[in-house]
């Protein structure tokens, strides 16, 4: 009792000296989770009318002052010598954090854009609107729900639901140790799982979707806790340096108590696998990939574009974090295991998309695929591996966001017209939407003059020179596959005649127009001039340690 | 003075490149401007050419580097001219009957709605021309040679609306297609062999290479000229060149491009001189195809046929004497310049007669001609008395040199070729005597015909006249409508079209002469093609003696069979002989037999086993996946319970592989 007493006491007199944080390093992810603090308070306080301005103009500052801060850091030396462990050891402040979090802050502000677009949906008794619930609380086509729409209320809070995603995307990445890491995989998905079921139309298939996602999420983030746990069962400490320190052997037992536990190498290995498996989840790689169709189809298109965008990042940069940081000891343990999960992701992505009749399922397996290739360059453990990736994920976040962008367009009178055979002939009728489609569609397809090309090629290469020659051969035979079902579409849009009751392409504010350009634009600059953002990835690949 | 080379490509270039950009502001003064542009090259031309008889013998190369075109490890491509004298000879003979061409296609295309795009691929031609000939090295040549071989198909074609047109355009293009293919394979092999492309580099390396590959290296250049010079076997495209407008045919095809095989040859001469197999094959090539354009051209009744015939019997001449080696080299090029002189001439008479008979070409259909075009009737008779060799004229000096060099071949062969070419000579004195008094002498058959076709009632001679101007312009279909609907009425062509004939004949009676003058080109071209005598095993008297002999005989024997008797005016059945020259002695339907139907069999079944091995292996893959993808879809099945399920068997069976990795 006494013993007890004396720890809790001494935790007590050890905890009153104030850690020391360096709020300077930490600015980004702090500026947004603030922006975010602040747009609860504008919801509960500011007049209903003001909220949708307030709340845009906040998100844009909030993140925009976070890229600033971002390429601030960067300029000031983290990314590269001055790359340092902040908050007590719990954040990484260094070039693949940085990198990453800006592509996320980037996305972010897009995302804004598509969150913000009113033009699209017919005004709701003479108020604008969005791709958002009137009310998500009232039931679907119940009294309550009318009575919102008469209204003409709108959910603003989408906002700062964003940006605590956000924040959350920006931790991860960052996050040096696994508790960091468990948190910030929490505050980015509880968001995500509200912004899901938010659709204004087909409600009960976006609520359908938010479920799955929670259910699924919950699920993953159960296995994700339990490898933390025994990875701490087995090092003694939850920090990614210490448990590096322990697989290496490089540190005697910290306690005889855990000397024998260390000794099997069970702990490790499950814990390690269960942990990448909770990571692989979020990627939606193959077998854990199951939720992203489902997921990607029922969620507001906006979300899905930020969804599909931004997870990607974070978890990739968590991903390569932990086996470049914490596993590089094991790399002969999870490599061929990663191997054959890149494998599956790449064909059954490709072979699963062929047969789909909806956008956005196709552009759902497509992730999958996609997700497949970046694992072919983080199997590389190479430098060059780990910026090949960089790379990609900057190159396919912005062709997603444009991509699911065009699709907020194309409507008819059910709202979205995602199912393929309404896009029969939308060439012939809006050549433009239709082309910047097309320009897309080859950029997923890794056609050259696009960055599909230029990350594909980067990550291949990658691959090729870590001695995954055989994975790049699948990864272009799966390529080959793929391109099957893009250029498909492309067909679709260009060679076929358009049916008289097909859909109509919706004029959008400059909001949408915005964000499409800006993901055109990237995509063809990243297509045709690469080197230097290829040099800006080499330069931020590596780790603090 | 170096810098003016590259301004002598470039005047031609911008008039291509304003008159073809340009569009409709420039159709009033388009052909002023590209006359100009020529003219300018021409001038720039003269002002070298004095430079260069300023300087000594051995000074009188010029060289200009221009740019790296290609500058890469082990590949070294510059675009860099050299002028010398032979690339001098030809600027001079390029520029000043070009400029003189584009000032008779003034008047000779006043009717036409395009003109000016005609005078812009004129332009292009000379400087495509230009540069070809002062290329410094291979694969530049190879540039202005396929540039040459572009603007003589869109000029071939330039009335695309005739379907004859187009198919001769294509023709002349697939034909040329072999011989360019010969050139590229030639280039290769001096790139592996010498590692360069440049003429100094390349031809001063040749004795040490293998003979093996320099005659490989030789039969790709003559394959090459073959096509560019229409040479027996790539011959058959020059006849339907014809279909060009008449300018094209005295400028592209008779004087200038057709001559580049020469050209090529001669610039190659150290690779043949090594190759002396190379060499016989060429000496054959150039007899085979003396005889067989004069043979075709007694039969041709299409007086620009007959004409293209003799072309093709003159470059043999050239050929051959440029087969002889250095006793050859400068005889070659000096017919090549009289013929270009007097061949021109010809061309542009034979122009000014159908610009007065409503573009008729059956020399049939005309006679007595020489009342009514008093000034093309004088300057196409002497350009007729130089090509069949009149002693004095320019053909006489240049083609009795090549007789007596063909003598000097030494032993059977030189007996053999020698015999080739007086029996050419005689052919060439039949034909184009021929040509001469069916065209200008015998009665106006023009005027009598016995098959008039009626004349439509409302359309009078003046406006038939009329019509038969633009008739050129809209092609020569409604020509002939026009020119069967109305007589003739042959009438002398304007200033600006006779000018040009005029000054071109004084080149057919001088130029021979003046080169011959203590044999003056022969030394200039000396420094670069190398020069000896040749030895005849006959008195050099009696050569010449013989040669004026066959060219009486064969004016003899045409005078008989059309100047004594009347001429029908449709041909004829003939003699077996007559029927096939005028089949051009089977040439297509050699070709047809031998590429044609084969081509299509081949590209036929090619078609078959790409739609089914191809497309079938192609669409079974596409099949395969397709099942495949529609069962795995099935596994999605849209239940949360059935996806937490996988999730667990995938992490199940991941902590197990993990596990086994370590285990094995």
């Amino acid at each position: 009792m006494s013993a007890t007493h004396g720890s809790v006491h001494s935790l007590w007199t050890v905890a009153a000296e104030a850690p020391s944080i360096e709020y300077a390093q930490l600015s980004p992810t702090l500026l947004v989770l603030g922006a975010a603090v602040i747009g609860i308070l504008v919801e509960a306080f500011a007049p209903r009318r003001l909220r949708y301005g307030a709340q845009v103009l906040l998100a844009f500052l909030g993140l925009a002052g976070a890229f600033a801060a971002v390429v601030g850091l960067a300029v000031g030396g983290y990314a590269t010598e001055k790359a340092a462990v902040a908050g007590v050891g719990a954040i990484a402040v260094d070039g693949p954090a940085l990198f990453l979090q800006g592509i996320i802050l980037l996305v972010a502000v897009v995302a804004v854009f598509t969150f913000a677009e009113r033009r699209l949906e017919p005004t709701a008794h003479g108020t604008r609107v969005d791709s958002f619930a009137a009310q998500p609380a009232a039931v679907p086509g119940g009294e309550g729900e009318r009575a919102a729409v008469r209204a003409g209320w709108t959910t603003t809070e989408i906002f700062p639901l964003l940006l605590f995603a956000v924040g959350g995307m920006l931790l991860f990445p960052a996050a040096n140790d696994l508790l960091t890491l468990f948190i910030a995989l929490e505050v980015f998905s509880l968001p995500l799982y509200l912004l899901c079921a938010l659709a204004r139309r087909r409600r009960l298939l976006s609520q359908e979707a938010a479920v799955k996602y929670f259910l699924l999420g919950a699920f993953s983030s159960a296995f994700l806790i339990f490898g933390i746990a025994l990875l701490y069962g087995y090092a003694g400490t939850v920090s990614y340096a210490g448990i590096a320190q322990v697989v290496e052997g490089s540190v005697p037992s910290p306690s005889p108590a855990l000397a024998s536990a260390m000794a099997s190498d069970a702990l490790l290995l499950i814990g390690g696998a269960l942990v990448v498996m909770g990571l692989l989840f979020k990627v939606g790689a193959v077998p854990f990939h199951m939720w992203t169709p489902d997921v990607y189809q029922g969620a507001p298109t906006p979300v899905t574009g930020f969804m599909a965008a931004a997870t990607k990042v974070a978890a990739f940069g968590a991903l390569l974090r932990l086996l470049y940081v914490v596993l590089p000891g094991l790399r002969w343990d999870w490599e061929p295991v990663l191997w054959g999960v890149a494998i599956a992701s790449m064909l059954a992505g490709a072979v699963i998309a062929i047969t789909q009749t909806d956008v956005k399922r196709l552009l759902a397996y497509s992730s999958i695929a996609h997700a497949g290739f970046i694992l072919a360059g983080v199997v590389a453990v190479t430098p060059s591996g780990v910026s090949s990736v960089l790379f990609y994920l900057l190159a396919y976040s912005f062709v997603t966001l444009g991509a699911f962008a065009v699709v907020t367009l194309v409507r008819d009178a059910g709202g979205e017209a995602t199912h393929l055979s309404k896009w029969a002939g939308l060439g012939r009728r809006s050549p433009l939407v239709a082309a910047v489609f097309a320009v897309f569609l080859l950029a997923f397809a890794g056609i050259p003059l696009t960055s599909g090309f230029a990350g594909k090629f980067a990550v291949f290469k990658a691959a090729a020179e870590g001695g995954a020659g055989a994975l790049v051969v699948v990864g272009v035979i799966a390529s080959a596959i793929a391109a099957f079902f893009y250029i498909r579409v492309i067909v679709l849009m260009f060679f076929s005649e358009p049916s008289p009751e097909g859909p109509t392409v919706a004029i959008p504010s400059a909001f949408t127009t915005a964000a499409i350009s800006i993901g055109v634009a990237v995509t063809l600059v990243l297509g045709v001039a690469p080197q230097y953002f290829l040099e800006l990835a080499g330069q931020a690949g590596v780790f603090v340690r | 003075m170096e810098s003016l080379i590259g301004l002598l490509v470039a005047a031609p270039l911008l008039g291509a490149a304003v008159l073809l950009c340009g569009g409709r502001r420039l159709d009033r003064a388009g052909h002023w401007l590209g006359t100009a542009l020529a003219a300018v090259s021409f001038a720039l031309g003269a002002v070298l050419f004095f430079d260069m008889l300023g300087r000594s013998g051995g000074e009188r190369t010029l060289h200009q580097h221009l740019f790296s075109w290609i500058p890469v490890e082990g590949f070294q491509a510059d675009v860099a001219f050299r002028l010398d004298q032979l690339s001098m000879t030809f600027v001079l003979l390029i520029t000043g009957v070009g400029t003189l061409i584009h000032l008779y296609s003034v008047g000779y295309m006043e009717h036409d709605a395009r003109r000016r795009r005609f005078f812009g691929y004129l332009n292009l031609f000379l400087a495509a021309m230009l540069l070809l000939v002062l290329a410094d090295n291979y694969l530049l040549l190879y540039v202005g040679w396929e540039g040459v071989g572009l603007a003589s198909f869109l000029l071939i074609g330039f009335w695309q609306h005739k379907p004859s047109a187009a198919a001769a355009a294509k023709k002349a293009f697939l034909v040329n297609r072999v011989g360019d293919a010969g050139l590229a394979i030639a280039i290769f092999l001096m790139f592996t062999t010498f590692g360069t492309f440049a003429f100094g580099e390349v031809l001063a390396a040749a004795d040490g290479a293998g003979e093996g590959t320099l005659t490989a290296i030789g039969l790709m250049l003559l394959l090459a000229a073959c096509g560019k010079s229409a040479q027996v076997p790539l011959q058959s495209w020059l006849g339907d060149a014809m279909e060009g407008p008449t300018p094209v045919s005295a400028l592209i095809h008779a004087a200038t491009m057709v001559t580049a095989g020469v050209y090529l040859i001669t610039r190659s001469g150290a690779i043949y001189d090594a190759a002396p197999n190379a060499q016989t094959v060429v000496v054959i090539v150039g007899a085979v195809t003396l005889l067989f354009g004069a043979i075709v051209g007694c039969a041709k009744d299409d007086i620009k046929k007959a004409l293209a015939a003799s072309t093709m019997s003159q470059i043999g001449y050239m050929v051959l004497a440029a087969g002889l080696g250095p006793i050859g080299y400068a005889f070659a090029i000096m017919h090549l310049v009289t013929h270009g002189f007097f061949k021109a001439g010809l061309f542009l008479g034979a122009g000014s007669v159908m610009h007065g008979m409503n573009d008729e070409v059956n020399m049939r259909k005309y006679g007595g001609l020489r009342r009514h075009m008093p000034i093309t009737f004088v300057t196409f008779g002497l350009g007729y008395l130089a090509i069949i060799g009149f002693p004095g004229l320019s053909g006489f000096f240049s083609k009795d040199l090549i007789i007596e060099a063909a003598f000097s071949a030494g032993g059977v062969r030189g007996w053999v070729l020698g015999g080739a070419t007086l029996l050419g000579a005689a052919l060439t004195a039949y034909y184009m005597t021929r040509v001469m008094l069916l065209t200008f002498f015998g009665e106006e058959r023009w005027r009598h015909r016995p098959t008039a076709t009626p004349a439509e009632p409302d359309v009078e001679p003046a406006a038939g006249r009329g019509a038969a101007a633009p008739g050129r312009a809209s092609g020569q279909t409604a020509g002939q409508a026009a020119g069967a609907a109305a007589e003739p009425h042959p009438h002398e062509s304007p200033r600006v079209m006779t000018l040009p004939m005029i000054v071109l004949a004084f080149g057919s009676v001088f130029a021979g002469g003046l080169f011959n003058w203590g044999e003056a080109f022969v030394h200039w071209l000396e420094p670069v093609t190398r020069f000896e005598h040749p030895h005849p095993p006959l008195p050099i008297p009696v050569i010449t003696g013989a040669t004026v002999a066959v060219m009486l005989l064969g004016v003899g024997l045409a005078w008989l069979q059309y100047g004594r008797r009347p001429v029908p005016v449709t041909a004829p059945r003939g003699s077996l002989l007559t029927r096939a020259a005028r089949r051009d002695l089977f040439q297509d339907d050699f070709n047809h037999a031998a590429f044609v139907s084969g081509g299509q069999h081949l590209t036929r079944s090619l078609v078959y086993l790409d739609h089914t091995v191809v497309d079938g292996a192609v669409n079974g893959t596409a099949a395969a996946f397709g099942g495949l993808s529609g069962r795995l879809r099935k596994v999605q099945n849209g239940f949360a319970r059935s996806y937490a399920v996988s999730m667990f068997g995938g992490a199940a069976v991941l902590v197990a592989a993990t596990l086994l990795m370590r285990a094995v």
